[in-house]
């Protein structure tokens, strides 16, 4: 009985003994993993704006508002794919050459001084956009055309102009559908060309295009549903056009509040630009996306935001059997402190944020202290007795 | 079976026409008669709207200051001219040329046919100025054109004048994608067709004139400006231009929206609109200004200089300002802030305009009836002339004298022309009148509604009632009063009338002449095509029909 006993208490010894590691090398993936917490490592944007014209100078500026934001948040041009289908800036009829204004008060010139178009004029068309987003490009291509994503890319794709129930207008000649968009996205995910896809539509009936998707991990938002038009911001008078579209006029200013640390999540965007200020109803749809949204943040998909975590001491992360105690000690010190960089620039400053509400703290101890005094003083001088006359 | 295939229904519907033939007809001319008088009813009519896209809404900053330098520059023009006894040609080149304008000048010279009692003149000869403002960043391809005409008497000062202020305050600005002509013409439309002529390499009229010297591209719109007063109540617009042809309606919808949004007060035909549709005078007022342009339209003259513009595919109007006894009165300064913000418009396109109506009659500035609403009037009363041939050919006796008349028109044509025949030969000269005239009318109407539609009704019911049968005198003078003569002569008329002018007999007997006299000087020097379709085509027509009137 005691052999019996003996033997299986030898047997258990061993058993944890060589399973320990691999709970312990478990560990390692999972603390590993725990750097990638949303699941991505870069990001890319392809912002495209669809249509021609002088009086479509409003989706010349939508893109470039969302252009803006994007690389002021983070992402470098090298990973931007930037399409547009006309010059607005160097157009005849600008009274303001080399500008692109998206306020009547000509607060903020979206186009700025360096701006890098990918795709231009003529070139913005629905055979190239899709190219560019299933990555079947000829090999003379440059690698500013192209979309070069992994499987573990974020990639915003932002498309305006003019729009119908299922469709999206190119260049007054051709138009994209639903399904193709689709399938596209299809194409992308069967060839792990992104980790999570943010799809933005600003045109008239924009909810039609996001109806047929069915690749995992996309979120999508439009600024319109079907049956419901787009409706311009506001025109100026000056320069004679309307300057923006409504839904991408909230947006930017939405924007324009988020810095590269900002926490702000997704379903704050699906706040952005309400019935009372758009008039048409912007819709947006989740049922793909794995993650819940509000534990994603807007700069997933808006900044390049690396995941930097610091720590003071050498960690190996080759896996041997005997490593394992130590680091087990090693990691309970280090979980103890968590340290961060030094904010390196002065964000709250450099971006007008609206100023935080502060939460409400009891006074501290030195105007208690301040308080008492005076009471004392005063009590002194009247005495106790004429409490009474005052309460 | 189907209708025409199954003998019994044939027969059935052969005897229905024959039976109800004139009654029919009857109908058909009266609704004819009562669709027309209906366009001009509001709830028919559709209100106008800005077609083309690229012109958008009126949403554009006009900054034009200088309305009062742009007066004294009209009379230094009004000083030039009387000293010059014509056009100031040396001052309009100096001053063009100061506001920084390419200036070319064109001279050319026509002897008319016969001496022009109304403008009194006979050999003409004078010289064009034009100067080109060259858009700033644009290539040269395409152009707008501003004019004035230069008028002998002491009119149209004030047109100058504003047009070399506004030359002067559009060079300052760089947003222009087009080139602007700005063109002062000489005896306003010989000088115009001169100038256009010479713009695009043709000379349809045997016009002599040099040929220009400076070019800018493809004209894309146009604008003539009449302006006589230094202020002004009311602006009216002209949109009728040779043989009927109207400019796309986007133009008049550009120019209403722009009065809308400065507030000057605008007119067509000299009328301005009512918002009493619904009672009897605001519906009289409609047909009224519906009927003018009707008139105008069936002339077939240019009624400004912008007139001629319309045969190039340019779509242009002419701007005219009017004094009359109202309170309000508008400057200088406001009218050249609208003329800045039609052209910023027009600057906008990016092609011809195309997007809105070119057949529509406007019984006012805001409302319109376009084709396919005012043709069926003009349908009923050429379905009366086939109703008229399907008697004829339905008639038995007709297939045995069809055989003996084709017989006689082989064999001896000059024999059948002279009104000699067998009994029932009229029958085919009336059968070949209406199908005739069923065509004439037709294609006359597709050009120009108005003149085929006045034509029709006086001519369909004299093809669709002569017979040699009737009494001989009464039906001879029927036939006279509803002549093509006499339509134009009640067409004078009603026109005086409608313009709250009207004249006398013996005054309107010689307006009479004087329009005939202009039709065919119109004709030569132009190319309206009214006096010959008149004189060749349609007096033939008449003509046949008396000779059925008087058949032996």
């Amino acid at each position: 009985m005691a052999n019996y006993f003996t033997f299986l208490s030898i047997f258990a010894f061993i058993n944890v003994l060589v399973f320990l590691p691999v709970i312990h090398g478990n560990s390692f993936e999972t603390k590993a993993s725990q750097f990638f917490s949303s699941g991505h490592t870069n990001n890319w944007a392809v912002l495209v704006c669809t249509s021609r014209f002088w009086f479509n100078y409003r989706h010349v500026a939508n893109v470039l508002s969302v252009y803006r934001s994007v690389k002021r948040l983070g992402i470098p041009d090298s990973h931007i794919v930037l399409m547009l289908a006309d010059d607005m800036a160097c157009n005849h009829r600008n009274p303001k050459p080399a500008t692109v204004f998206s306020h009547k008060n000509m607060e903020l010139n979206v186009y700025g001084d360096d701006v890098e178009v990918d795709y231009r004029g003529y070139e913005v068309t629905v055979e190239n956009f899709l190219r560019v987003l299933t990555g079947r490009l000829p090999q003379s291509t440059p690698r500013s055309k192209r979309l070069l994503s992994d499987d573990r890319s974020n990639i915003l794709i932002y498309l305006t102009g003019h729009g119908g129930n299922g469709f999206l207008k190119f260049q007054d000649s051709e138009e994209i559908s639903n399904v193709e968009l689709a399938d596209a996205f299809e194409q992308m995910w069967q060839k792990r060309r992104y980790n999570e896809l943010l799809f933005i539509i600003d045109t008239c009936q924009g909810a039609s295009m996001y109806e047929r998707f069915y690749s995992p991990n996309i979120m999508a938002l439009a600024s319109s549903q079907v049956g419901e038009d787009s409706l311009s911001h506001q025109p100026d008078l000056a320069i004679g056009v309307h300057l923006m579209d409504r839904y991408t006029f909230y947006l930017l200013e939405f924007l324009e509040d988020i810095h590269p640390a900002s926490q702000a999540n997704m379903n704050d965007l699906f706040k952005v630009c309400p019935k009372s200020q758009c008039v048409s109803t912007p819709g947006h749809r989740t049922d793909l996306f794995l993650r819940d949204p509000g534990s994603v943040l807007i700069t997933d998909f808006f900044g390049s935001v690396r995941k930097v975590e610091i720590t003071r001491e050498a960690i190996n992360l080759t896996t041997t059997a005997e490593q394992p105690v130590e680091v087990t000690s090693v990691r309970r010190e280090v979980k103890s402190e968590a340290l961060s960089y030094v904010d390196q620039l002065p964000v709250a400053e450099i971006i007008h944020q609206k100023p935080k509400q502060k939460d409400w703290h009891p006074p501290d101890g030195f105007i208690l202290g301040l308080w008492t005094l005076i009471l004392l003083v005063f009590f002194k001088t009247y005495g106790i007795k004429h409490l009474k006359h005052i309460f | 079976m189907g209708l025409l295939s199954d003998p019994n229904r044939r027969k059935a519907l052969t005897t229905l026409l024959t039976r109800l033939n004139t009654p029919i007809c009857v109908v058909c001319y009266l609704a004819g008669i009562a669709w027309f008088m209906g366009l001009a009813f509001e709830p028919f009519t559709l209100r106008t709207y800005m077609s083309e896209n690229a012109m958008g809404s009126t949403m554009v900053e006009e900054r034009f200051p200088a309305g009062e330098r742009a007066l004294a520059t009209g009379r230094e023009f009004a000083g030039h001219k009387r000293k010059a006894g014509g056009m100031p040609v040396d001052w309009l080149v100096k001053t063009m040329q100061d506001r920084g304008l390419e200036v070319f000048t064109q001279s050319f010279s026509r002897t008319l046919p016969f001496p022009d009692e109304n403008k009194e003149r006979y050999m003409v000869r004078g010289i064009n100025v034009y100067g080109i403002l060259r858009a700033p960043r644009a290539p040269r391809t395409e152009a707008l054109v501003l004019s004035a005409p230069c008028s002998p008497d002491n009119s149209n000062n004030q047109a100058v004048g504003l047009l070399l202020g506004l030359a002067q305050y559009f060079r300052n600005q760089i947003y222009w994608a087009k080139d602007i002509i700005f063109l002062v013409n000489e005896h306003d439309l010989i000088g115009m067709q001169a100038w256009l002529e010479g713009y695009h390499h043709t000379n349809i009229s045997g016009m002599d004139y040099t040929p220009l010297q400076g070019r800018a591209g493809s004209i894309q719109a146009a604008l003539s400006l009449e302006l006589s007063s230094d202020v002004i109540t009311s602006l009216d617009l002209i949109l009728e231009g040779l043989n009927g042809q109207l400019p796309n309606l986007d133009l008049a919808n550009l120019f209403h929206a722009f009065c809308q949004k400065i507030g000057v007060m605008c007119t067509i035909q000299g009328k301005l609109q009512r918002s009493d549709w619904d009672t009897a005078e605001g519906y009289t007022h409609a047909v009224q200004t519906m009927m003018l342009m009707v008139l105008k339209q069936a002339s077939g003259r240019p009624w400004g200089d912008h007139g001629l513009f319309l045969r190039y595919h340019i779509e242009a109007a002419t701007v005219r300002g009017v004094n009359s006894f109202r309170q309000y009165k508008t400057d200088t300064t406001t009218v050249g802030r609208l003329l800045e913000g039609m052209f910023r418009k027009l600057n906008n396109l990016l092609e011809r305009l195309h997007q809105s109506y070119f057949f529509y009659l406007m019984p006012s500035l805001s409302r319109f009836v376009s084709i396919g609403y005012y043709m069926p009037a003009f349908g009923l009363l050429a379905t009366i002339l086939l109703l008229r041939v399907s008697l004829h050919c339905l008639n038995p006796d007709m297939y045995k004298s069809w055989m003996l008349q084709f017989k006689v028109i082989c064999c001896s044509p000059l024999r059948f022309i002279s009104g000699e025949g067998t009994e029932q030969g009229w029958r085919v000269l009336k059968l070949v009148a209406l199908l005739y005239l069923a065509v004439l009318l037709g294609c006359t109407a597709l050009i120009n509604f108005s003149l085929g539609f006045i034509l029709a009704i006086t001519l369909v019911p004299v093809a669709a009632c002569v017979t040699p049968h009737l009494p001989k005198a009464v039906s001879a003078l029927a036939m006279v009063l509803l002549s093509p003569g006499c339509t134009i002569l009640y067409c004078v008329f009603i026109f005086q009338e409608l313009q709250e002018a009207p004249v006398s007999l013996s005054e309107g007997w010689m307006l009479f002449l004087s329009v005939i006299s202009q039709g065919i000087l119109d004709h030569s020097l132009f190319g309206s095509l009214v006096y010959p379709l008149l004189a060749l085509l349609v007096y033939p027509c008449w003509l046949l029909l008396w000779n059925i009137l008087f058949w032996k």
